[in-house]
């Protein structure tokens, strides 16, 4: 039995956990006067060596991110922190933010010093007031300790509601002050990124681990996994279930290990299909629940660890129906650059809507197939590519649950069974 | 409508945040739409006076991202969650429920202009689905019942508190303010968690 190992949430249950006096009574900002005082290199190196990988879905190791910054190029570098959190399902970033600011702005120090930043921008989306008043009260007083504003600033940045600008080259557009749309690599941001600059894009996750890898050493990171995937992390379980939350445990976690924690899947109920990291990522059904959460293991079983938004959905759900409504998420999120994105996404909610109300044929499901086919990897960035994910891995698990529409002239679900006030109250 | 010293002094404050004036267009959007409670066709021209650019590529960033509103919402805008998980737990009978209860579509704002309704993607709550957001405050697990609750409260000038957030709910406008980077001195207020956001640390003292 994997246990929990509460690192990044260590604390978040101090009714005053975000502010600085309660980061800094938990010996909050010497992990960044201890970096200041060592050779940037040296810092990559440690993170490096920790095994640290990024927390925002593609798990590129940190430390060598950091180094493909080149170095004594006289030019102005940037740190720029993805915290523009909105994959469907993914929701760990907010509660972290909420919790405990200081941590991230912590990180911040310490990265801008290893690839020699002066300035950091934190990309937070626009639709979580709360998170933005923390977060830049956290900053206010991050300024008035000292800790920023002697060689290293951070500004926060508000989004506007745009999925899109969670993909990092989007994210660098708007922050230019641009419509968020994705840019041709190479040039990778590490090269040409904000104002064409040297840049290093990383997620609040990957962020907010370095202060307690700089604390307690590689090695301690390295102790906690599996192989290739070293540390905790943040596992966000959601949906049918008796308890959800997150859950900080070691790399490697199983569903079933944290459904067990969780009080398992609503009561008299089982489980029928889940995300493993966000509905980007192809979905798994019962098959799936020794599945070791790591980045390897889950590719390995056909999909991705992506977020760790782990979404349980039971036997109530029916799957066209959800699968039908994250595809109008993707087209309503599509920013329109990419044909192939533009355009298919908007062919796969038409066919999508045609099977839900059964009145599509089974030649349908091989139209969609088709169109993913043609989705994929034919955009500049990866959303098109997630837009498939759900389709494909549905039809794989239950093509016979899309006859079912056909057969039965309509989707043969009652919605409000998957209701969790299912029928007193709706 | 004519800005103030006072808000242009502001808007030059947000300008030199950034080392490259036209990354201020979004934050400059957010307050704009702080004063008139939508983005006016005024404040599109001030920004691309501000920041020297056409009043084309000012409008161009405007109308990209959801949340610039080209016409009055409501003091209080209430965006339903129905993105998978939320729509499958609550989200589709909640907007459902609301819309009929409010008599309006989505994006409809009631005739006394104290309530708009939108239907919104995943807001990064889904441990708390089923999400109702009002001025982009947390209202977690909600239900028909507790989301008509809220709604009323709000028509009556008396909004139910978020249930993660400030201790009372601000109006739109002064959210846009907060969103646009302006410290209205709530921070330390609400709950710095949730229970869902705790379990697992709450669990793991228990020795799991």
């Amino acid at each position: 039995m994997t246990k929990l190992a509460p690192v990044l949430s260590a604390h978040w249950d101090e009714r005053d956990s975000f502010t600085i006096a309660a980061y800094t009574r938990h010996g909050g900002y010497k992990a960044s006067a201890n970096a200041l005082a060592m050779e940037p290199d040296a810092v990559i190196q440690l993170v490096k060596d920790s095994g640290l990988r990024g927390r925002g879905g593609a798990g590129f190791p940190t430390g060598m991110k950091w180094g493909f910054i080149p170095q004594g190029d006289e030019k102005d570098h940037y740190l720029v922190v993805n915290a523009d959190e909105s994959e469907p399902g993914t929701c760990k970033d907010t509660p972290l933010l909420m919790a405990n600011p200081h941590v991230l702005i912590e990180g911040c120090i310490i990265a801008c010093h290893a690839i020699r930043a002066k300035h950091a921008f934190i990309y937070i989306r626009g639709e979580v007031t709360h998170v933005v008043r923390r977060l830049n009260q956290a900053i206010e007083d991050a300024y008035k300790a000292g800790h920023l504003g002697k060689g290293i600033d951070v500004v926060l940045h508000v989004g506007a509601g745009a999925y899109i600008c969670g993909e990092e080259t989007a994210l660098l557009d708007s922050l230019e002050g641009f419509r968020g749309q994705p840019r041709l690599r190479p040039p990778f941001p590490a090269i040409a990124g904000l104002y064409a600059r040297p840049t290093v894009v990383n997620n609040v996750e990957s962020i907010s681990s370095v202060p307690a890898i700089i604390a307690n050493g590689a090695e301690w990171y390295q102790s906690m996994g599996t192989e290739k995937s070293k540390g905790t992390t943040l596992y966000s379980l959601s949906g049918h279930v008796n308890n959800p939350g997150q859950f900080e445990a070691p790399l490697g976690i199983t569903l079933r290990e944290i459904l067990d924690l969780a009080g398992g899947v609503r009561t008299g109920h089982k489980l029928k299909f889940w995300t493993p990291g966000g509905s980007s990522t192809p979905l798994f059904t019962d098959q799936h629940l020794d599945v070791p959460l790591d980045y390897e293991g889950v590719s390995a079983a056909g999909s991705m660890l992506g977020t760790k938004a782990l979404q349980i959905f039971d036997e109530t759900t029916c799957v066209v129906r959800a699968v039908l409504r994250w595809t109008e998420f993707y087209k309503h999120e599509s920013c329109g650059k990419c044909t192939p994105c533009r355009e298919g996404t908007w062919w796969l909610v038409q066919i999508l809507r045609d099977l839900e109300n059964g009145v599509g044929t089974e030649a349908d499901l091989a139209k969609l197939l088709d169109l993913c086919d043609n989705i994929m990897g034919r955009s500049f960035c990866a959303l098109g590519d997630g837009a498939t994910s759900p389709i494909t891995s549905s039809i794989k698990y239950f093509r016979d649950e899309y006859i079912a529409h056909l057969t039965n002239g309509g989707c043969p679900f009652d919605p409000v069974k998957s209701t969790l006030f299912s029928g007193a109250n709706a | 409508m004519s800005y103030t010293s006072d808000q242009l002094q502001v808007m030059d404050a947000i300008i030199k945040r950034y080392p490259r004036s036209r990354s201020a267009i979004m934050p400059l959007l957010h307050y704009v739409q702080s004063i008139a409670g939508y983005v006016t066709n005024e404040g599109i021209e001030l920004i691309a006076k501000l920041l020297t650019l056409e009043t084309a590529e000012v409008s161009a960033v405007a109308t990209f991202y959801t949340q610039y509103k080209r016409k009055p919402v409501g003091e209080y805008h209430v965006g339903v969650c129905t993105n998978t998980l939320c729509a499958v737990m609550g989200g589709d009978a909640i907007f459902a429920a609301l819309k009929d209860h409010l008599g309006v579509e989505n994006d409809g704002v009631t005739a006394d202009g104290k309530v708009s309704l939108e239907h919104i993607e995943c807001n990064a709550a889904c441990d708390y689905a089923p999400v109702v957001m009002a001025n982009w405050e947390f209202y977690d697990n909600q239900d028909v019942s507790s989301a008509k609750e809220l709604v009323d409260s709000m028509r009556m000038g008396s909004p139910k508190p978020p249930t993660r957030g400030p201790n009372s709910l601000v109006t739109w406008k002064e959210a846009s303010a907060v969103l646009a980077g302006i410290n209205d001195g709530k921070a330390n207020e609400g709950l710095q968690a949730g229970e869902p956001t705790l379990l697992g640390l709450k669990l793991s003292k228990e020795g799991k």
